[in-house]
C-alpha cells in the first residue's frame, strides 16, 4: 500500500479542522439549542437579552397624566377618548423624565416620527390636515368601521384652515378657543 | 437623511398593482450566476468524470481540461454569494454553524466536501508532473525557477514515489475519486435546485422537480461549456502552430479532435433532452392542476415573460441548438454556436426561475419588474447589476489561465490519464 | 503490505463523514426537556386583528415604525395596512400606500379615483408578522441568525444574520425586509423589548379601534383569548401549513 496517497486526506482534514478551529474562536458559546427543537430553536441566547434591552419608545397615557392632568381629562370624556396621546404627539420616551420646565415652549408643528436620539426636547403638537384626515377623510364604505366615523369631503371643506382651528383635537365636540 | 438610507431591491425593482410593501427583487442577478457558475463546475466534472470513470476514451483529451476547468470555476461559485450577501464578513457562517434544516447551510458542507475531492483528484493525476518538474526545476537558476519549484515542491505533499506502483495507485485513487466526485456534484447541484423548490411561499420555484430539473441543466450547461472552451483553445493553438510554420509536426496541428466532440455531444443531447423534458412536464402539471397561483404565474409565463421563456430559453437556447447538432453535416463552426445557444439557454432558464419567481407578488395580486442596473453609481448597483455579473463571468477564465500554469490540461503532456 | 481498494474506501469515508460533522458547540437539551420547555410554557402570544373595526388609520404603522426605528420614509415596514375595495362591476382593488402609514385620505388606486357609488364593499386588513408555530423563515435560515422564543415570538439576532435573503424569500405573508440601516433581515418582533416590561406592542397600543390586540394563549383568563377561542376566527394563507398565531375576525375570503 502506497501510503501517499493518504496526503491529499491529511490535506482536507486539515482544512476542516482550522474551520472547526475557527469556530471555536469565532462562535459565541451559548450557540446551540434553546427551547423546542434544532428547526426552531437554534440561535445564540443572548440574542433574546439584546432584544429585552431594547429602549421602549412609546410611554401611554398613564405617563401622561400626571402633568397633562387637564388635557387628559377633557379627552377622556370625549369620542377621542380611545386615542392615544402618543398617537399625535409622538412617542414620549423620556420626555416625561428629562421635561425640566412646565413653560417650555411648542416646537411647531411637524408631521412623523422624532428621530430616535429625542428624550430631551418636548414633543410635538401636529396640527395639520393630514393627520386628521387619516381617520375622517370621507371614503364612502358602507359596512366599514370608516364608514361610521364622522368624514369630511378634504377637497371641499374649509381649504387652507388646519382642523385645530374649529375643532379642539383633544375634546373635538367642544368648540375649539 | 433618507437619501443615504437605501433599501435593498428598491433600485432595480418597479412594482405594478398590488405588491405587498416589504417586496423586493432581493434575489437578483447576482443569485442568477450563482446556480450558474455552481451548475457549470458541477457539468465540467461529470464530463471528466465520463473519461476517468466510465472509461469513454474518447474523451481524454477533454476531460483532463474539464477536471481543471472545474477546479477554477469552484471559487467562482462563491463570488456571486459573497457579492450578494449583505454582511458578506460573515460568509463562514454556515460553515461555522450551519443550521441543517436549511438548503443552504447543507450545500455549505456539500461544496466544501466537493472542493476536495476535486482537488485530491487533480492531484492524484496531477503528482507525477510536479514530482517531474521539481526535478526538471532543480538545476536551472533565477528567482522565477525558484519559486516554482518551491510551489511544485509543495504541490508534491510530500510524495515523491513516482515508481510504476506508485503511479498506479494513484491513477487508482483518481478514480475513486471521480467516482465519489459525480453523486458529490449532483449533491452540489441538487442542493441549489432544492433551495428554491423547497421555499413554499414562491409559486413557482415549489416543486420537486426543481433539483432534477437543476441538475440535469446543470450538466448540460458543464458540458457545454467544457466542449466551447476546448474547441476555442484547440483552434486557437492549432491556427497559431499553422502560423508559425514547420516547426511542429503535421500531426501535432490537429485542432479540437473530431471524436471528443462527436462523443461529448452525444452526452450533451441526453441530457439537454431530459432537461427540457422536465421542464416541460412541469408547465403541463401547473397549468394542469392550476393551483390559486396559476392565473398569475400564467399571466406572467405568457404575457411579458413570454420573450424569455419561450423565445430566449426554450427556442433559442434549447430548440436551436439540438437541431443543429442533430442535422447531418455538422461542423466545428455549428456546433460551436450551438454551443453558445445552450449555455445561453441554461443562463435563461436560471434567469427565468430567479427573476421568474419574483415576478409575481406574493399577493399574486401584483408583478414586480426587474430593471437591472446597468451603469453602476454605488458599490450596490455594481455587485447587483450587469458589470458584477461580466466579473463574475470573467473569473473563472483568468483563474484558469493561472491555474494552467501549474497544472496544464491542454498541451501535448498531459498526465495521469491510461 | 497491500491496502485494499475496500480498506481505503472505508478509512477515507469514515474519516470524512466524521470530519464533517457540524463544528458547532452543541448546546442539546434531551428530547424531553426541550418538549417540556414548550409545551409548559406559561405564555404563547397571538394577534387578534379585527378587520370590522380598522378604519385605516395608520396609527399602527406609524407607532411600529417609531417604537422600533424602522427608518421612517424607508419603503419598507413591519407591519401594515390594506385596502380592498370591491367594485360593482365584480373587479376587486387592493393597495398599501406606504403600507398604510400615511393612512387612506382618498380613493385614488394607482392614479385612478375610485368612485363611492361604484364601491359594493371595502375594508381595511392590518397585517404583520404571523408569529407562526412553524415558522419557515426560521427553517431555511442557514446559519441559525433566526428563532422562535418560548413564548412563540420569532425574533431574528442581528449580530448574526449575513443577509442571505432566505428568510425573506420563505416568508408566504411577505413579513421580512431588510434592515436599510443594519443591513440584515428585519421583522416584527411583536415588540418583545415591550411585552417584556408588561406593556402592549406599540401598533396594539396606539389602535384606537381595538382592531389591533394581543393574548397569550395560555392564559385562559385573558379577555381576548376568550374571543380567539370562542369566537370564529380565521388565518391568512392557511394552506401553507404554518400555523400562523395572527387571528383574524372578518377575514374576507378574498384578502391576499
Amino acid at each position: 500500500m502506497k501510503w501517499h496517497i493518504l496526503h491529499p486526506l491529511w490535506v482536507g482534514l486539515g482544512v476542516v479542522g482550522l474551520i472547526i478551529l475557527a469556530g471555536r474562536f469565532l462562535v459565541p458559546d451559548d450557540f446551540g439549542v434553546h427551547g423546542r427543537n434544532f428547526t426552531y430553536g437554534y440561535h445564540r441566547l443572548s440574542s433574546l437579552q439584546d432584544w429585552k434591552d431594547f429602549p421602549v419608545k412609546y410611554q401611554g397615557r398613564d405617563s401622561c397624566i400626571e402633568c397633562h392632568e387637564e388635557n387628559v381629562r377633557l379627552n377622556s370624556a370625549s369620542p377621542h377618548a380611545a386615542i392615544q396621546c402618543e398617537n399625535c404627539h409622538g412617542p414620549a420616551v423620556n420626555h416625561a423624565d428629562s421635561v425640566q420646565s412646565p413653560s417650555v415652549g411648542i416646537q411647531s408643528p411637524s408631521v412623523g416620527n422624532q428621530s430616535s436620539s429625542v428624550g430631551i426636547q418636548p414633543l410635538s403638537v401636529d396640527t395639520s390636515r393630514e393627520l386628521c384626515l387619516r381617520c375622517h377623510a370621507y371614503l364612502g364604505y358602507p359596512n366599514s368601521n370608516r364608514g361610521a366615523m364622522p368624514s369630511i369631503v378634504d377637497r371641499t371643506h374649509r381649504r387652507r384652515r388646519e382642523c385645530s382651528n374649529c375643532h379642539n383635537p383633544h375634546d373635538p365636540g367642544e368648540e375649539s378657543e | 437623511m433618507s437619501e443615504d438610507i437605501i433599501v435593498h431591491g428598491v433600485e432595480w425593482t418597479v412594482k405594478q398593482l398590488f405588491v405587498y410593501p416589504n417586496e423586493y427583487i432581493y434575489w437578483s442577478i447576482q443569485i442568477v450566476m450563482y446556480p450558474y457558475m455552481t451548475g457549470l463546475v458541477a457539468g465540467a466534472f461529470v464530463l471528466s468524470s465520463l473519461y476517468h470513470v466510465f472509461g469513454q476514451k474518447d474523451l481524454k483529451d477533454i476531460a483532463q481540461f474539464s477536471l481543471v476547468f472545474s477546479l477554477a470555476l469552484l471559487p467562482v461559485a462563491m463570488v456571486p454569494l459573497l457579492l450578494h450577501l449583505q454582511q458578506p464578513a460573515r460568509a463562514l457562517e454556515p460553515l461555522l454553524t450551519p443550521h441543517f434544516t436549511s438548503a443552504i447551510a447543507a450545500f455549505g458542507i456539500v461544496i466544501t466536501v466537493y472542493g476536495l475531492i476535486v482537488m485530491a483528484e487533480i492531484w492524484f493525476v496531477y503528482r507525477e508532473y510536479f514530482v517531474a518538474q521539481v526535478h526538471l526545476l532543480k538545476n536551472q537558476a533565477g528567482l522565477l525557477s525558484a519559486l516554482r519549484r518551491t510551489v511544485y515542491g509543495a504541490l508534491t505533499i510530500g510524495a515523491t514515489d513516482v515508481s510504476d506502483a506508485a503511479i498506479r495507485v494513484d491513477h487508482k485513487a483518481a478514480k475513486i475519486l471521480a467516482a465519489v466526485g459525480i453523486p458529490t456534484a449532483c449533491f452540489l447541484h441538487g442542493y441549489a435546485g432544492f433551495i428554491f423548490g423547497s421555499v413554499k411561499a414562491n409559486a413557482l420555484w415549489m416543486s420537486p422537480l426543481m433539483p432534477v430539473i437543476f441538475i440535469m441543466s446543470a450538466v448540460v450547461s458543464g458540458i457545454a461549456l467544457c466542449m466551447l472552451t476546448y474547441i476555442i483553445i484547440k483552434e486557437w493553438q492549432a491556427f497559431w502552430r499553422k502560423r508559425r510554420g514547420s516547426a511542429f509536426e503535421a500531426s501535432e496541428i490537429k485542432g479540437a479532435e473530431k471524436d471528443v466532440i462527436t462523443k461529448s455531444t452525444k452526452f450533451l443531447l441526453t441530457f439537454l433532452i431530459v432537461a427540457i423534458s422536465l421542464e416541460v412536464l412541469d408547465l403541463i402539471f401547473r397549468g394542469y392542476t392550476a393551483m390559486k397561483s396559476w392565473d398569475i404565474l400564467r399571466s406572467v409565463m405568457y404575457g411579458k415573460d413570454f420573450i424569455n421563456i419561450f423565445i430566449l430559453q426554450y427556442t433559442l437556447g434549447n430548440l436551436v441548438p439540438v437541431a443543429l447538432l442533430l442535422l447531418p453535416g455538422r461542423t466545428l463552426r455549428r456546433t460551436s454556436v450551438a454551443l453558445l445557444l445552450i449555455l445561453f439557454g441554461v443562463f435563461m432558464m436560471r434567469w427565468n426561475v430567479v427573476i421568474g419567481g419574483q415576478a409575481f407578488s406574493l399577493s399574486f395580486s401584483g408583478y414586480m419588474h426587474y430593471e437591472i442596473p446597468v451603469i453602476p453609481h454605488s458599490l450596490n448597483t455594481f455587485k447587483e447589476g450587469v458589470f458584477g455579473a461580466l466579473s463574475v463571468m470573467a473569473l473563472p477564465f483568468i483563474i484558469f489561465w493561472v491555474l494552467n500554469k501549474f497544472v496544464p490540461s491542454l498541451g501535448r503532456e498531459i498526465k495521469g490519464s491510461k | 503490505m497491500t491496502c485494499s481498494r475496500r480498506d481505503f474506501l472505508k478509512e477515507a469515508v469514515g474519516t470524512t463523514a466524521a470530519a464533517v460533522l457540524p463544528s458547532a458547540a452543541f448546546v442539546l437539551l434531551s428530547t424531553d426537556e426541550a418538549r417540556a420547555a414548550v409545551a409548559n410554557s406559561k405564555v404563547r402570544y397571538a394577534f387578534l386583528i379585527d378587520t370590522n373595526k380598522c378604519v385605516g388609520c395608520g396609527m399602527c404603522v406609524r407607532a411600529c415604525k417609531n417604537e422600533n426605528e424602522v427608518p421612517y420614509d424607508a419603503p419598507v415596514t413591519r407591519n401594515w395596512v390594506e385596502r380592498y375595495i370591491f367594485t360593482k362591476d365584480g373587479k376587486i382593488h387592493i393597495d398599501s400606500p406606504k403600507g398604510g402609514r400615511d393612512g387612506f385620505t382618498d380613493n385614488n388606486m394607482y392614479g385612478e379615483e375610485i368612485d363611492p357609488d361604484d364601491i359594493a364593499k371595502a375594508f381595511f386588513v392590518p397585517k404583520g408578522c404571523n408569529h407562526c408555530d412553524n415558522p419557515p423563515c426560521v427553517q431555511v435560515c442557514p446559519v441559525g441568525a433566526t428563532y422562535q422564543t418560548n413564548e412563540g415570538v420569532v425574533l431574528v439576532d442581528r449580530d448574526w444574520c449575513m443577509g442571505c435573503a432566505y428568510c425573506i424569500m420563505a416568508c408566504p405573508f411577505g413579513a421580512r425586509y431588510f434592515h436599510p440601516v443594519h443591513k440584515v433581515a428585519d421583522k416584527c418582533t411583536f415588540c418583545y423589548h415591550r411585552l417584556n416590561k408588561g406593556l402592549a406592542p406599540a401598533c396594539v397600543q396606539s389602535c384606537a379601534f381595538g382592531a389591533r390586540r394581543f393574548a397569550n394563549l395560555r392564559d385562559p383568563d385573558d379577555p381576548v383569548t376568550k374571543i380567539i377561542t370562542t369566537q370564529r376566527v380565521a388565518v391568512l394563507k392557511d394552506l401553507y401549513g404554518t400555523k400562523p398565531h395572527a387571528f383574524y375576525l372578518g377575514l374576507d375570503h378574498d384578502v391576499r
